[in-house]
């Protein structure tokens, strides 16, 4: 009655094994490695690319230890940190424009279990250090964009069509053009419901004042902000490869926040600087048919804004965007062919070649001014005259102060620009000292509280205490395993939760030992005891741990972060001890007493 | 061995005023604890900064607060905690100050006047996100207990599903109460510690409703209270191992386990020991008072031929 078929021992000989073999990599601990990864999808981290890494390091004499290709990037391993730095040093020299070269830490462990996909478990910020931010996307701000851009569009198409309005002018999300007579306004009206298919308008009349309330669509106005978020994130990536941080996580989170982990970072005021910029360009044209000083005086036309030019003369710039920073494709630093000044070359895709040739050809003999827009700050860069229509979507923009600023200004506008203002709602930072002080800790929490069971369960029920001990130890495997199969970020919380469901687990055990000395009590024989004990005991073990489980489904629903990985881990936990309390000591039970025809005696 | 070897049956349910009296006593105060001292809310669920540095040599707490004053930060707590060494900075707040910009400010000002402090961590938290952060805690202890209501509804009978939900509500909140009334800090870690305890607590009373189900199929004979005390003493040696083990780990993990991990080790710690009590001096004479009858197992399995309700046989 107490023997398991072979393939139940088999199948518990599988889970163990297996089990071990993807628990492993957790203890040989990380080796100093450098990872270069491109930045742009154009170039593709290939075995060309690690041939070029290894050529650069053999060139130099940097002795390393393994180089291969993972993911997105190559890795490239070192037996110590100092060599590791002088290699990273090698690699950013050659690696510069389109890489990111990054320091990094690999699993030590050998290249077999790496190979059959068996990795240690990550570590969550609160263990190695780092930064995590939460940033919330300002979402009406990119709606305020949206409808800024379908001014200045309604605008320009309308004066083509020659419709006569008399007045333009956005008013939160909404664009609102004034009309003289009806008759013009039932133009404009069709020709806006033809043209701006994203637009739903109405009407409204107050005496002699004909205007249309433009505003966007519920989806359009979704889709507006699904792209915003979109192009921060991706905003947001090539920023921080500037920083050159190793696997950095970059997430959205609910509708309008974007998470940003950066593991090992600790001059988090950069990291905060490089994420806060927004830096875009905006070509407007200036309005020289206004008089200046006037405008000096506080009298600026209504069409227009004052600014200062970098000589520090006043400029009036009409508020109309002829050309926005979107079309940017790529920014360089360079130097002025005939002046020898410092300047940033840009490229613009066909539509902002199109837009800036249609503008330069319409405008020659004018002025045009280029503004650089950071931090909500607006400057006029420098504002030349149109010489001749500018074709080919090549723009060289002159009037940096320095080789420095040129360098920045081109590094800004090819990371991009956020389509929306971002704020961090959310900041944790975790020393180095204090992520390996806790890793400590919480390993040592769950090793005391392990051994003082263990040590328990053996002298309080014996034969039948080791069968438990033995049982716990291998959920305690399980779990681990399962993990780090799952490639799950270990957090302190986390630790807390091994540590708890290894506590709870034993209850599966104490229910089981406890039932059978009852039933011992009650005169049944050991062989029967044993049977009845697992038997009954199994509809109590499922009952109360499925109320856990629902437990921790819900903080797993509902929590956020820390409180996640521990739900994580607790739910896993109940699953493997209920494999593990009810299979494997029963397995050990069978072994040890199944065989005997008759048990006088069982040590429990 | 055996410690718990009882021979007779302790007659718990004789005691349930007494008991329900002192369980209630507890809940009231909790409750007021809760009511007039409130919880000493973290900075998650507050929203604002703490920022916790170490110095190499004892911390001059009046100086850092002097240099945070004269930075602008009036309000600023400034504690140590554990250590001498270690200090713990809370910074409100404000308005206007939604960029987490407020750390750097700090740290730069800290450098300045003694160069060897490390910043350890930084919590920085907006006020909408910890409204949201509430919100949620709260809406999961309620899906919790909901949850645990219907799966014990299904599994047993809805006398029993109340019995334990209204017993593990008294341990949640009591758990609240020494919160509120020692005024330790509440985390998002405390309220995860919080649910586990909602999780881990209708253990207990299952184990031992499980008994008194199993029981009430075999004792026919028994009185509904006898049945009770049976499956409370019978069960009694598993539910002290059990807590005993798990008292075990937890308290490993409030003494190894750093002071990341200490109010949530000691939220479990308050969790387990009111678990006991809750399951079998709460939940059981709750059973009791909701009339809980043989009928409301009995009448699942078919009436067999010549076999009266009471289960005589004729």
């Amino acid at each position: 009655m107490n023997r398991f078929p072979l393939w139940k021992y088999l199948l518990i000989g599988a889970a163990l094994l297996i089990s071990t073999i993807y628990t492993l990599p957790n203890f040989y601990g990380e080796v100093p490695a450098v990872q270069v990864s491109p930045t742009r999808s154009v170039i593709k981290a290939d075995i060309t690319m690690q041939q070029q890494v290894e050529d650069e390091l053999k060139a130099a004499h940097i002795p390393y230890t393994l180089a291969f290709i993972d993911g997105d990037s190559i890795k490239v391993k070192f037996s110590n940190t100092d060599i590791q730095l002088k290699a990273e040093d090698v690699l950013q020299a050659r690696f510069r424009d389109g890489y990111s070269v990054a320091l990094n830490l690999i699993s030590a462990s050998p290249d077999w279990l790496t190979a059959i996909g068996a990795k240690p478990m990550n570590l969550g910020l609160d263990l190695r250090g780092g930064v995590h931010f939460l940033l919330q996307v300002d979402m009406p701000a990119a709606l305020d964009k949206a409808a800024e851009r379908y001014t200045g569009d309604i605008r320009s198409q309308l004066r083509d069509q020659k419709i006569h309005y008399s007045s333009i002018n956005r008013d939160h999300q909404t664009v609102i053009v004034h009309f003289s007579d009806a008759a013009t306004r039932a133009l404009a009206s069709d020709y806006i419901d033809k043209n701006f298919s994203d637009l739903v308008m109405t009407e409204a009349d107050a005496n002699n004042d004909y205007t249309i309330v433009a505003s966007l669509r519920a989806e359009v106005q979704k889709r507006t902000q699904d792209n915003a978020i979109q192009q921060n994130i991706t905003t947001l990536r090539n920023r921080i490869n500037e920083l050159g941080v190793a696997e950095p996580v970059i997430q959205q989170q609910g509708e309008d926040r974007v998470v940003v982990q950066l593991p090992g970072v600790q001059d988090t005021a950069k990291a905060k600087e490089i994420l806060g910029r927004t830096a875009t360009l905006e070509v407007r044209l200036v309005d020289e048919s206004h008089d200046i000083a006037a405008a000096v005086q506080g009298q600026v036309p209504f069409d227009d804004e004052l600014y200062t030019e970098r000589g520090g003369l006043p400029i009036l710039v009409k508020k109309t965007v002829s050309l926005t920073g979107d079309y940017i494709t790529d920014a360089s630093p360079s130097f002025d062919q005939q002046s020898g000044q410092s300047a940033v070359h840009i490229d613009l895709d066909s539509r902002g070649a199109r837009i800036f040739r249609d503008v330069t050809r319409e405008n020659v003999g004018k002025r045009m001014a280029i503004l650089l827009i950071e931090k909500g700050k607006t400057e006029v860069i420098t504002a030349p005259v149109i010489r001749e229509e500018i074709g080919g979507g090549r723009v060289q923009i002159t009037g940096m102060e320095s080789t420095q600023e040129a360098t920045d200004v081109a590094l800004l506008l090819r990371a991009g620009a956020l389509a929306a203002p971002m704020n961090i709602v959310e900041e944790r930072t975790v020393g180095p000292s204090m992520g390996a002080d806790n890793i400590a800790k919480g390993f040592h929490s769950n090793l005391w509280g392990f051994v003082a069971v263990v040590i328990f369960m053996m002298f309080y029920y014996r034969y039948f205490g080791v069968f438990s001990s033995l049982a716990l130890t291998a959920n305690g495997l399980f779990l681990v395993a399962l993990l780090s199969m799952m490639h799950a970020t270990l957090t302190l919380p986390g630790l807390a939760g091994i540590a708890l469901t290894l506590g709870m687990a034993i209850d599966a055990n104490v229910l089981i030992n406890e039932r059978i000395r009852e039933e011992l009590r009650n005169g049944n024989s050991p062989q029967a005891a044993i049977h009845a004990g697992y038997d009954r005991a199994w509809s109590t073990i499922l009952d109360s741990n499925i109320t856990t489980f629902i437990a921790g489904i819900a903080l797993f629903w509902l929590g956020s972060g820390p409180v996640r990985g521990f739900a994580v881990v607790l739910c896993l936990g109940i699953l493997t001890s209920m494999f593990s309390a009810v299979t494997i000591s029963r397995a050990l039970v069978n072994l040890t007493y199944g065989r005997q025809a008759r048990v006088a005696k069982l040590s429990i | 061995m055996e410690f718990f070897r009882i021979k007779q049956d302790i007659p718990f349910m004789r005691y349930g005023k007494i008991t329900t009296a002192i369980s209630m006593l507890t809940f009231l105060f909790a409750i007021w604890a809760l009511a007039y001292k409130h919880l000493n809310l973290g900075v998650d669920f507050t929203g604002g900064t703490v920022i916790e540095v170490a110095y190499q040599q004892d911390a001059n707490i009046e100086k850092i607060r002097s240099t945070l004053a004269q930075t602008g930060f009036t309000e600023a707590s400034v504690q140590t905690f554990g250590t001498t060494k270690d200090v713990t900075i809370r910074l409100q707040l404000h308005k206007d100050s939604t960029s987490a910009k407020t750390s750097d400010i700090v740290m730069t000002a800290l450098k300045a006047q003694d160069a060897n402090v490390v910043l350890k961590r930084v919590d920085f938290v907006g006020p909408q996100v910890g409204k949201e952060l509430y919100d949620n805690g709260a809406l999961a202890l309620l899906v919790v207990a909901l949850g645990i209501l219907a799966y014990l509804a299904i599994r047993f009978e809805w006398r029993f599903a109340l019995a334990a939900i209204i017993a593990n509500i008294h341990d949640v909140v009591i758990i609240l109460g020494c919160f509120a009334f020692f005024q330790w800090e509440f985390s998002l870690t405390v309220l995860a510690g919080v649910l586990a305890v909602l999780g881990y607590s209708v253990n207990e009373s299952v184990v031992v409703f499980d008994r008194i189900r199993e029981n009430l199929r075999k004792m026919r004979k028994a009185t509904i209270p006898d049945i009770i005390d049976n499956a409370i003493t019978t069960t009694m040696s598993r539910t002290i191992i059990t807590h005993g083990m798990t008292q075990m780990m937890v308290l490993s993990m409030l003494f190894f386990g750093g002071e990341a991990l200490h109010n949530f080790a000691l939220a479990l710690t308050i969790g387990i020991m009111f678990g006991i009590y809750s399951s079998v001096l709460v939940a059981s004479p709750l059973l009791l008072m909701f009339g809980v009858k043989r009928e409301h197992f009995i009448k699942e399995t078919k009436p067999t031929e010549g076999v009266t309700a009471d289960g005589a046989q004729v």
